[in-house]
C-alpha cells in the first residue's frame, strides 16, 4: 500500500528533475534517452523496493542510481572519449570522472534552461507544450492526450517529431539572450498556464485534484520570477492567477472527494495567505503598460476571492471578460462573460445574448442556458440541462449537471 | 463570412462629456463590443477618433481646422465585424451606444475584397 502511494508521487516529482539534469548532462539530442534512463530507474525501484523495503531517503536512492546510469551511458556511447576526454586532457591536475550534479541549485537551473530549450521557435507550439509536459513535468502520455483532447498515438508522434526538431536545430540547453527572451517567454507562460489548468481541472479518477501539478506549475513560474531577466509583469500576473485559484484547493472538494461548486464552498477554508501572495504578485504585475490575458484573468480571479456579491464586483468582472474576449476569443470566456452579464443585467438580458453564442456542441453552453432559464421557465431549463448532460464527458461535469437538474425537479 | 466596418457618425462632435459620462460610455461600448466578441464575430476594435485638434485638408491642399465647420456629421470611430450578411452586420450596429445620441448614426460598410475592383 505504502509503495503504491509513494512511487507515483516520487515519479511525478523526481522524473522531471532527473530528466532535466540528465538531458543537460548528455545534450538535448539525447532527450529521449534521458527519459528512457529515468524510466528504467523507476522500473528498478518498482522491482527492488517491495523486496528490500523503501530506502530511508528514496530521492537519494534514485539520484545515486541516476549517477551510475549516467556514467555507464557515457562510457557505452563512447561519448566519454569524444566529448569529455579532450577537456580532461586539457585540464591540468588530476583527472576526474564527470558526475551528475543533482544538487537543488543545479536541478532548478537545469529545469529553467530546459524550459527555454523546449520552448524554441523552430518547434510548433503544441509540440513545445507536449514536450514540456512530458520532459519537464513528468506527465504520462495518457495525461497529455487528455490535456490536448487527443489520443496516445498522436501525442507520441508529435513528441517524436518535436525531439527530432530539437536535434536538427541543435538547440542548446541555456537561457536565451535578453532579446530572445521576449519571444520565448510567451510560450513558456502558455505551457505553465496549461500545466496548472491540467492540475486544477483534472479529469483523473483517483484524485479530483492533482495538486502536485498545480504546485509544480507554480514552482516553475516562481523560478521565472526569481530570475531577474524573466521577472516581468505577465509572469507576475500568471503567478497571481495561480495563487488565487490555488487558494481554493481545500474548499473545492467535500469529505467524499466530490467537487464543490464555487457558491457551495465554505470560504473560511480559502487560503488567506495564498490570496495575500496573489495580491502581492498582482501589484508587481501592474508595472508597465502592457495588459496580458494573465493580467485580466488574474483580476477576475481576484474578484472571485471576495465571496460576497456586489454590483461593483460583477460590473468589474464583466468588463474584464469583455477585454479578455477582445484580446482573444474562446468559447469558455464567451460563456463566462455571459454569466457575468446575467449578474449585472439580469437573466432575461443574458438569455438574449447567450442564445446568440450558438455553441451547440458545448455542454457548458446548455448548462448556462439551463441556469439562466431556471427561475423564469423551468421546463426550458430542464430541456437545456438534459442536453448538457448528454454532451458532458467527465464524471465531475455530469454530477454537477445532475445536481442542477435535481434542484429544478424538486422545485417544480 | 464577410467583414464589415461599422462607422460611428456623430451629429455634433463638439459636445464634451464629463469624466463620469466618459466612464459610463466606455462601459456601455465595451459591453456592446464584448457581446460581438463573444460570438467570435469581432475582427478589430478599430479605434476611437479624437474630436479636438483636427484638420480638414481640402482641394488644392487648403487646410482648415476642425471641428469640421460645414460638415454636418463627424466620424467618432469604427470597429470591424464578421457577419454572414449586411443585415447581420446591421443587427450588430443596432446595439451600439452611439445610437443613444439623437441624430447619431452607424454606417455599415462591407470591406471590399481585392477582386471587387477588378
Amino acid at each position: 500500500m505504502e509503495q503504491q502511494k509513494i512511487i507515483p508521487h516520487l515519479f511525478r516529482t523526481e522524473f522531471r528533475k532527473i530528466t532535466a539534469v540528465l538531458t543537460r548532462f548528455l545534450g538535448i539530442e539525447h532527450l529521449e534517452l534521458a527519459e528512457d534512463i529515468v524510466s528504467e530507474i523507476f522500473v528498478l525501484a518498482l522491482e527492488t523496493w517491495p523486496y528490500h523495503g523503501i530506502p530511508d531517503n528514496p530521492s537519494a536512492w534514485l539520484y545515486a542510481v541516476a549517477k551510475n546510469k549516467a556514467k555507464n551511458q557515457l562510457k557505452r556511447q563512447q561519448l566519454f572519449q569524444v566529448k569529455i576526454m579532450p577537456d580532461l586532457m586539457n585540464a591540468s591536475g588530476q583527472s576526474q570522472e564527470p558526475a551528475l550534479d543533482l544538487s537543488p541549485q543545479n536541478i532548478t537551473d537545469s529545469q529553467l534552461q530546459m524550459l527555454f530549450a523546449i520552448c524554441h521557435p523552430a518547434i510548433p507550439i503544441e509540440a513545445q507544450i507536449g514536450l514540456a509536459l512530458r520532459s519537464l513535468c513528468g506527465f504520462g502520455i495518457d495525461e497529455i492526450a487528455i490535456a490536448f483532447l487527443s489520443n496516445k498515438e498522436t501525442i507520441n508522434k508529435r513528441l517524436f517529431r518535436a525531439r527530432e526538431k530539437l536535434r536538427q536545430e541543435k538547440v542548446a540547453i541555456e537561457i536565451p539572450s535578453a532579446a530572445a527572451i521576449q519571444d520565448r517567454l510567451a510560450t513558456v507562460l502558455t505551457t505553465l498556464y496549461l500545466l496548472f489548468s491540467e492540475g486544477y481541472y483534472s479529469e483523473s479518477q483517483d484524485t479530483v485534484l492533482r495538486k502536485d501539478f498545480c504546485l509544480e506549475a507554480m514552482r516553475l513560474t516562481y523560478s521565472l520570477i526569481e530570475y531577474a531577466p524573466t521577472n516581468q509583469p505577465p509572469v507576475n500576473a500568471l503567478m497571481a492567477l495561480m495563487c488565487f485559484h490555488a487558494s481554493r484547493f481545500e474548499a473545492r472538494t467535500n469529505e467524499k472527494g466530490e467537487m464543490l461548486l464555487y457558491h457551495e464552498q465554505d470560504e473560511t477554508q480559502w487560503d488567506e495567505a495564498l490570496i495575500a501572495r496573489g495580491v502581492y504578485f498582482l501589484k508587481q504585475a501592474a508595472q508597465g503598460n502592457a495588459v496580458s490575458k494573465y493580467h485580466l484573468e488574474a483580476q477576475i480571479a481576484y474578484w472571485h476571492t471576495i465571496k460576497t456579491d456586489s454590483p461593483e464586483k460583477w460590473q468589474q468582472i464583466l468588463q474584464l471578460y469583455n477585454h479578455l474576449l477582445v484580446l482573444e476569443y474562446s468559447p469558455i470566456i464567451a460563456l463566462n462573460r455571459t454569466y457575468a452579464l446575467a449578474k449585472v443585467k439580469g437573466n432575461a438580458a443574458a438569455i438574449v445574448e447567450a442564445e446568440k453564442l450558438k455553441l451547440e456542441n458545448n455542454h457548458f453552453y446548455y448548462t448556462l442556458l439551463g441556469e439562466l432559464y431556471q427561475s423564469s421557465d423551468p421546463i426550458k431549463a430542464k430541456i437545456h440541462l438534459e442536453k448538457a448532460l448528454a454532451l458532458a464527458k467527465t464524471l465531475t461535469d455530469k454530477q454537477t449537471i445532475q445536481k442542477k437538474l435535481q434542484l429544478i425537479i424538486t422545485n417544480s | 463570412m464577410q467583414e464589415f466596418m461599422l462607422i460611428f457618425r456623430h451629429e455634433d462632435g463638439g459636445k464634451l462629456a464629463s469624466p463620469e459620462q466618459m466612464q459610463v460610455w466606455m462601459q456601455m461600448t465595451m459591453d456592446w463590443i464584448g457581446g460581438i466578441a463573444a460570438q467570435n464575430k469581432l475582427v478589430s476594435t478599430g479605434s476611437g477618433l479624437a474630436f479636438d485638434d483636427s484638420r480638414v485638408v481640402g482641394h488644392n491642399n487648403v487646410v482648415t481646422n476642425g471641428p469640421f465647420g460645414d460638415i454636418k456629421e463627424t466620424i467618432g470611430g469604427f470597429i470591424i465585424v464578421r457577419a454572414e450578411s449586411t443585415d447581420e452586420a446591421a443587427e450588430f450596429a443596432k446595439g451600439s451606444p452611439v445610437l443613444l445620441g439623437d441624430g447619431n448614426t452607424v454606417e455599415v460598410r462591407r470591406l471590399a475584397k481585392p477582386l471587387d475592383f477588378v
